[in-house]
């Protein structure tokens, strides 16, 4: 059984390489009872979003701010 | 070259002029060779000027010179990653650097678990929340955030990134483990803080 900290790696990794099929059914059973996890791996799609975004609304801001 | 030699071009290069520090900084971590990165940059923002007639607003602008940039980046990136350099290593930050957050069965302490963070669109749209993305990833080690911003910001798969950094696949994860976990406590303590914890 996976523990938190084991399924955090997993969902990090799981953006970076293919998990097997034992990782990725571990990963579902867990998820499917712990929900800090879930959050956790929601959190991880919203990092990867945002860092595809970067720098569209980024700076912007950063910029305008130093204009001031 | 003169830049003033068409109506509106100045002021388009004012603006970019508006962004090269954000540019330079992230090439210098990217490059490691400041004279490097100022090429890079200055090359970024000549492209950037020829075409920036089609731009009418500040936002595509920068989206369109940062994408030069970090095409120029990965071509500069993958031509040197021939010849080895010196000083690699990203073992910045001690192993056990986020086991505060577990406890001995490695699961989350009830004060740590993530948080729902609400529609991520909302956030997104957020102008605010980006200056907040920012200082967190100012925040990361740096050679934490140079591997986080390769594979995130420029694309590079695991194997390029290894190569490049001199480091083994399960290092890089680790590394790149270690940069989503900072990242988004960092995120969650300055932005998303609300109070509500799951059960686990």
């Amino acid at each position: 059984m996976l523990n938190c900290k084991q399924a955090t790696e997993l969902m990090s990794q799981e953006q970076d390489r293919s998990l097997v099929f034992k990782e990725r059914l571990g990963l579902r059973f867990h998820l499917a009872m712990c929900g800090g996890c879930r959050n956790f791996h929601r959190q991880m799609a919203f990092l990867h979003e945002a860092c595809a975004r970067y720098p569209d609304a980024g700076t912007e801001e950063n910029n305008e701010r130093k204009a001031l | 070259m003169s830049l003033s030699s068409a109506p509106g071009v100045s002021s388009i290069a004012d603006q970019l002029d508006g962004f090269r520090a954000d540019l330079l900084r992230f090439a210098v971590l990217q490059l490691r060779d400041r004279a490097a990165a100022e090429d890079a940059v200055q090359e970024a923002m000549l492209a950037a000027l020829e075409a920036a007639p089609r731009f009418d607003n500040r936002s595509q602008l920068k989206t369109w010179v940062f994408s030069i940039l970090k095409h120029k980046i990965v071509d500069l990136i993958r031509r040197r990653s021939r010849a080895p350099l010196l000083e690699r290593g990203v073992d910045e930050s001690p192993g056990g650097i986020f086991d505060t957050l577990f406890d001995e069965q490695g699961h989350w302490q009830k004060d740590e678990r993530p948080a729902d963070w609400g529609d991520p669109v909302k956030t997104l749209e957020n102008a605010r929340f980006w200056v907040v993305f920012e200082a967190c990833l100012n925040h990361l080690p740096e050679n934490t955030a140079r591997v986080f911003m390769m594979r995130e910001f420029l694309g590079f798969d695991t194997g390029e990134i290894c190569q490049e950094m001199a480091i083994t696949p399960t290092n890089c994860w680790v590394v790149l483990h270690r940069a989503r976990m900072g990242l988004r406590l960092c995120l969650e303590e300055t932005w998303f803080d609300m109070g509500e914890k799951p059960s686990c």
